[in-house]
């Protein structure tokens, strides 16, 4: 049995790591624009698309994100497409990040007074330049601190990759887990990186919030 | 000519009732257990002496900050060689309650905080005791605020259960996964689960919001809380 | 008065009916406004005062009737058209609305600048010159959390005067003031006036309705109850409503 020192764990665990912050800054990124898309025709179109991009997010807050992987992963080979796990786990967190960033953002134009859009309006505004010069800047100031929030949730959500074989840190503690017979340190190694990861920005998302509300 | 076989999938029904079944009783067990620990939790970090608020401080941000598959597998995998060995369902309902003790501290420590200070002192003035005031006057009115959070939260450990099925919980994520392993009908047995899924979170939510007022936080129908 | 102007009013209010609903709220308004007037809109709360104002710039739409501003009738389908109407029509409100994420001078700056296509510097020159006509020259840069109460009403009023209006609209703009901040906002709105501005005002202030407004308009259950000069409906009411109304203020 080949002996594994604490070093030899965390090391490949690093090497790993790498993969998990490759994939949340995709799926962040990639949700981040389908997720402002999807506000942009949510804010210009019609009761229509509003109801539509209601079940989209309904759809994705409802439902376990182990389904939501499943099913990019089966889906898209269903297509005949050949897809590997990190394709498939890139699609999946994008689209979720960006149901639960249209959301959050939505909450974000919903809390901007409507005395605002009105005093805009009686300007002579046009509906975009509302948008854009009144609505959208005190909006994105209030989006701030609950979209770096949502960042954490991105990051805990790649650990699911490793269920449909993608190797980011999960998966790697997994193996290492096996081949080291080591579970206990090699998990609790897993989690402590999670948590170095995810703390500060946790700890920075909690500092902006008392800025966004001390004004 | 992609085709699909959503009755072969159906056909198992046995198994997929089984996992609804297994996800619906380890979140009936979990959520009041975590909402337990969360009001001891809230009420310790509120009141309680610095080395437990800091304890319980711990607690919560290394559970809010690790993905829960990382926590559900220290527990089955990594407690073992600490001589703590546990069955796979032992370990999910223990992973899903102290999840949700720790998301739950936070919610409901935050509905405590938002109590007005005339509370406190009306409380104080009539001579109740800490206990009396906390369980009498602070929580009820603090699970009332803070109850949408509660439920959103339920429901999200309740979707997050389905990883339970990796350490092989027989839940409804782990009968798909059976199904569609036995009938290669793997893009079916998902969307079917999934649907369930749906529907047991649409269906909890209402639940929740109904059972919170008649049974936690004491609005009698007709009243005002 | 000239005789033209006499004879086109500037803002035409013809068998208005609004309903929210089943709730009909403006059962049947008529009104002509002259250029230059100012018309008081008084009445208890839920006569429908508030409605009517902002039926004028087109913040609400009505079922029934006909609304003609410059000659040019409302039309809600067309963005255009009611862009064109609001730099006809200008709009005051009772919680200033200032756009909070711009200082002051931004404030008054953003619609010409925008909408008139003004370039910076002409829009710049013009807020100092508004902000000095309101006495707040010397707050260009402040931003809007910083003010008092009746500063940022007037900052406000500096910014509906930028886009050049031909009719202001006051929906009770000193009814979320301290009362020692009232006067100095009334105070500009009657320079405006003195200068031959229209206004219509939806206003509590009494005495300043008494003492500026050409008429003054009593609203009840929607309707128009009673209009004429301060003089006639503060001194001779003629009907027990009104009556009733302007009683109950001295309470």
């Amino acid at each position: 049995m080949v002996e594994f020192t604490l070093w030899d764990i965390v090391r490949n665990l690093l090497l790993a790591l790498r993969w998990t912050v490759a994939l949340s800054a995709i799926a962040f990124i990639g949700g981040g624009l389908v997720g402002g898309l999807l506000l942009t025709l949510r804010l210009g179109l019609g009761a229509r698309t509003r109801r539509l991009i209601s079940l989209y997010v309904q759809l994705f807050q409802g439902t376990p994100l182990l389904m939501q992987l499943f099913l990019a992963y089966f889906g898209l080979a269903l297509l005949g497409l050949e897809v590997s796990a990190w394709t498939a786990a890139a699609l999946a967190l994008t689209l979720y990040t960006s149901a639960y960033l249209v959301e959050i953002w939505r909450g974000c134009v919903d809390a901007v007074p409507r005395g605002q859009w009105e005093a805009a309006r009686s300007l002579a505004l046009s509906f975009g330049e509302q948008l854009r010069h009144v609505v959208l800047p005190q909006a994105g100031r209030l989006a701030i601190a609950p979209t770096v929030g949502f960042l954490v949730q991105v990051v805990k959500g790649t650990a699911l990759a490793s269920v449909i074989g993608f190797v980011e840190l999960t998966k790697a503690g997994s193996m290492i887990a096996n081949a080291s017979f080591k579970p206990f340190l090699v998990f609790g190694c897993v989690a402590l990186l999670y948590f170095a990861l995810c703390f500060p920005i946790s700890l920075f998302a909690q500092h902006l919030e008392r800025r966004t509300h001390a004004r | 000519m992609i085709s699909f076989d959503f009755l072969a999938v159906l056909a198992e029904w046995p198994l997929l009732l089984k996992g609804l079944a297994w996800t619906l009783g380890l979140t009936l067990i979990a959520t009041p257990l975590g909402l337990l620990i969360a009001t001891l939790g809230a009420w310790s970090r509120a009141s309680g002496p610095a080395w437990l608020r800091r304890l319980l401080g711990a607690y919560v941000e290394l559970l809010r900050n690790t993905p829960f598959i990382v926590q559900l597998f220290f527990i089955f995998f990594g407690l073992p060689a600490m001589g703590v060995k546990l069955s796979p369902e032992a370990a999910s309902l223990i992973a899903m309650t102290l999840n949700l003790g720790a998301y739950g501290t936070e919610i409901l420590r935050a509905g405590i905080q938002a109590t007005p200070r005339g509370q406190w002192e009306a409380a104080q003035s009539l001579a109740l005791s800490p206990v009396q005031t906390f369980t009498r006057v602070v929580l009820p009115p603090a699970f009332q605020r803070v109850w949408p959070a509660l439920t959103s939260q339920i429901i999200i450990v309740m979707l997050g259960s389905a990883v339970c099925g990796q350490i092989s919980t027989e839940e409804l994520s782990y009968a798909a996964n059976l199904i569609q392993s036995r009938n290669f009908r793997a893009f079916e047995a998902f969307i079917i689960a999934t649907l369930v899924y749906l529907m047991l979170a649409v269906l909890a939510r209402k639940l929740l919001m109904w059972a919170g007022p008649r049974f936690i936080f004491g609005v009698r129908s007709g009243g005002h809380g | 008065m000239p005789a033209e102007a006499l004879a086109d009013p500037i803002v035409r209010i013809t068998a208005l009916r609004k309903s929210y609903g089943a709730n009909e709220v403006l059962k049947g308004i008529d009104l002509d406004v002259t250029r230059g007037e100012v018309i008081a809109i008084i009445g208890k709360s839920g006569s429908g005062k508030s409605t009517l104002l902002r039926c004028v710039n087109g913040l609400e739409q009505f079922q029934d009737g006909a609304l003609t501003v410059n000659g040019k009738p409302l039309l809600y389908e067309s963005a255009m058209a009611m862009r064109a109407l609001r730099q006809q029509v200008g709009m005051i409100f009772q919680g200033f609305n200032l756009f909070p994420h711009l200082s002051v001078g931004r404030n008054v700056m953003l619609a010409p600048t925008l909408v008139k296509k003004r370039s910076p510097n002409e829009a710049a020159e013009q807020a100092t010159k508004l902000l000095a006509r309101v006495g707040l020259a010397e707050k260009f840069n402040a931003m809007p959390d910083q003010l008092s109460g009746g500063q940022q009403q007037r900052v406000a009023i500096a910014r509906a005067l930028a886009m050049e209006p031909a009719v202001l609209l006051c929906d009770e703009i000193t009814s979320a003031l301290d009362p020692e901040l009232v006067g100095e906002v009334l105070r500009v709105v009657e320079s405006l006036a003195e200068e031959g501005m229209t206004l219509v005002m939806v206003t509590h202030e009494m005495n300043f309705a008494r003492k500026v407004a050409d008429r003054v308009i009593f609203m009840h259950q929607g309707r128009v109850h009673e209009i004429g000069p301060p003089a006639e409906l503060f001194n001779a009411p003629k009907t027990p409503e009104l009556k009733q109304f302007l009683s109950s203020l001295h309470d």
